[in-house]
């Protein structure tokens, strides 16, 4: 019993990290149909950038103080990094959906390799506070403690999200933008903003998640971003392209599948199920489960 | 005239009325390319900065032989973005499966060459069937995902080394006592060039012949105006299924030659890294053209090498960190690039070079691509 919550409880961590990642690319589809394959360049950067904020407090880098500071810096840097390529690059290509795609394959591709050239291709240990390490008992089996923080991360990005979405003003033009762009354009408001809005919000995204995710795998790694983002579009693909909601139940579903598999069969099993549940659901409904039409919240 | 002739009478340039003289360029110009690229090995040409030594050195056969093999999987897939428009992110999958399923069922299934040949065929095609036929459930963007999805369980698969087949990380190294003895040795590398050739003009011929095919044109049709086919009563599912399955045919059979010129199999080619740097030269040589993918390939596979052997030289290592570190990144130069030529240079460097010269180098690639351009 205590292996199954244990799993359980540790494949939400994971699906946690999945949906901070899904989340963002969830969102800049749905609103700009720009499929952004720089995300996994924005988590590692944010990774990166947090790790080196939480070196530089010296001896408070294990302490709260510089784990909080890594995060804020790691969310600040993807925001800054996203904003930059959308007025510079992606701007320049609304209306050509293929090229936005080819630009940030370009783009990830570069980003990854730059910071292979600045940090080394080697994995560098993250310095978090010793409590994370530790465990908590619950209903007998020792959780790491730095999974409860990543669920509780992915849950406050969860509800923020629906909050924005549902009970803002600005949430209204977003969810109006991916109903009907052009409607939206029409009624006089300048639908360009709220791209760029979108935009840097998926980035801060990633680079909240990549020190999350960084605190997650205990190190920081040039290809960190990268194959959690292969899972994130499983996840997104299976949670419909757009929903904010469908991401969340699909992280923790894909997370979970792959934790027990992985777990029960040998290693890799677990990836190899994640696959075949996407091919299954899209047999049974090629949408998604929350993506009959593109919907937010 | 049915609509499915019209993408193909469209994109014809507008050069076509030129008379017989120009039909005749064409395979003059062909036949001259395949006669020098034959006699390289034979000549003794240096073409210093591109190539590690003379033509005929086994290092610089073998740097061509990959360029050949790179390019040729370009040109399929150009089959797959360009002409039927689909944006898959997993082709390299067909190309891994080539070259480890063939490297298994040498080492493990201790078959012969030529059955161990067929069976990958047959296991690719039927890989690229299956795929396909899940895949191709959903289109645009969410194909892209799930295509890289099955791509990466490849890699997974490749990578864990399931019951030791595949030697994950290691690679798999190819067993010479199984390869007649004209393919093994240094001295033989002549031959894996004239393999790799002959696997690469195989591939552009099939290519050029089904784009030129009825189902080539229904493949264009359903890239432009998918609707349409719709009303005319196929459906756009079987026609993309087609371009999928035979592109995935013809990347298998040049991983089988890639394992045979490289000496064994390396994981490196099962990630989806690969894949997007496949999307990369296709875009690079100019979209939608054959022989834009084969140069894109080509001119990729070299920069990637020479840029490599450049990051490691002294007077790189010597350069202040600014500098160091982004020309000690091949991978950077090369996205960064990237990036320059799809928001610059649209229709790549055949595009480039048509605005460039006007007329007569474009002249020719246009009359070399004629069936293809956009």
């Amino acid at each position: 019993m205590s292996t199954v919550i244990l799993l359980a409880i540790t494949g939400l961590g994971l699906g946690a990290l999945y949906f901070l990642v899904a989340s963002g690319l969830s969102l800049i589809y749905g609103v700009m149909r720009v499929l952004n394959f720089a995300h996994g360049a924005f988590l590692t950067v944010g990774g990166y950038l947090g790790y080196e904020a939480a070196l530089h407090t010296g001896a408070q880098a294990r302490s709260w103080a510089g784990f909080g500071l890594a995060l804020l810096v790691g969310a600040a840097a993807g925001a800054v990094l996203a904003l930059l390529v959308e007025l510079l690059l992606i701007r320049r290509l609304y209306r050509r959906e293929i090229e936005q795609v080819l630009v940030t394959v370009g783009l990830g591709l570069a980003a990854v390799a730059l910071v292979t050239g600045i940090w080394g291709a080697d994995a560098r240990p993250f310095p978090s506070p010793a409590w994370m390490a530790r465990t908590t008992s619950v209903f007998g089996a020792a959780i790491p403690n730095l999974r409860f923080v990543c669920i509780l991360a992915a849950v406050v990005v969860l509800l923020g999200l629906r909050l924005l979405l549902g009970r803002t003003r600005y949430g209204l033009i977003i969810r109006a933008g991916v109903e009907n762009r052009s409607m939206v354009s029409a009624l006089g408001i300048d639908v360009r903003r709220t791209f760029t809005a979108v935009f840097t919000l998926g980035g801060a995204l990633a680079g909240f998640g990549g020190v999350l995710t960084a605190l997650y795998n205990s190190t920081v790694s040039p290809s960190m971003g990268d194959s959690l983002l292969i899972f994130a579009f499983i996840v997104v693909v299976i949670g419909g392209l757009g929903s904010v909601t469908g991401s969340a139940v699909a992280a923790a579903g894909v997370a979970l599948l792959q934790q027990f598999a992985n777990y029960y069969t040998t290693s890799g099993v677990g990836d190899l199920t994640v696959v075949a549940a996407l091919a299954l659901v899209l047999l049974v409904r090629p949408g998604g489960f929350l993506g009959r039409q593109v919907r937010l919240a | 005239m049915t609509a499915t002739d019209s993408p193909a009478r469209t994109a014809e340039p507008a050069s076509v009325p030129a008379g017989r003289a120009r039909r005749l360029v064409r395979p003059v110009v062909l036949l001259g390319l395949a006669v020098l690229a034959a006699l390289l090995p034979q000549l003794q040409l240096s073409v210093p900065g591109v190539l590690p030594g003379p033509t005929w050195t086994a290092g610089s056969l073998q740097l061509l032989a990959i360029c050949l093999l790179t390019g040729a999987l370009a040109v399929t897939y150009n089959l797959v973005f360009a002409v039927t428009g689909m944006l898959s992110f997993g082709h390299a999958l067909y190309f891994a499966l080539g070259c480890y399923v063939f490297a298994m069922l040498l080492e493990h299934g201790r078959l012969p060459i030529l059955p161990a040949a067929l069976l990958t065929l047959l296991i690719g095609a039927a890989a690229a069937l299956l795929v396909g036929l899940v895949s191709l459930r959903v289109t645009g963007i969410a194909f892209a995902m799930v295509t890289l999805a099955f791509a990466q369980a490849g890699s997974v698969l490749v990578l864990r080394n399931v019951g030791g087949l595949t030697g994950g990380e290691e690679g798999l190294g190819l067993v010479s006592a199984r390869l007649p003895a004209s393919l093994v040795g240094v001295d033989n590398t002549q031959n894996l060039y004239w393999l790799a050739l002959a696997a690469a003009g195989l591939v552009l011929a099939a290519v050029g012949w089904v784009v030129a095919s009825r189902a080539g044109r229904l493949m264009m049709a359903v890239r432009e105006n998918e609707l349409r086919v719709r009303v005319l009563g196929v459906r756009p599912y079987l026609v993309r299924l087609i371009a999928f399955t035979v592109a995935g045919i013809l990347a298998t059979l040049l991983g089988m030659v890639f394992l045979l010129a490289q000496g064994g199999a390396s994981p490196q080619v099962t990630t989806s890294g690969f894949t997007l740097t496949l999307l990369v030269m296709v875009v690079i040589g100019g979209l939608g053209s054959r022989w834009g993918a084969m140069l894109g390939g080509v001119i990729y596979t070299l920069l990637d090498q020479r840029l490599g052997v450049l990051a490691a030289s002294r007077q790189v290592a010597t350069l202040p960190s600014p500098l160091r570190i982004p020309l000690s990144q091949p991978t950077f130069l090369l996205g960064a690039l990237f990036v320059v030529v799809v928001l610059f240079l649209p229709g790549g460097l055949t595009g480039a070079l048509t605005r460039l010269t006007g007329r007569s180098a474009s002249q020719l690639l246009s009359e070399l691509s004629r069936e293809e351009a956009r």
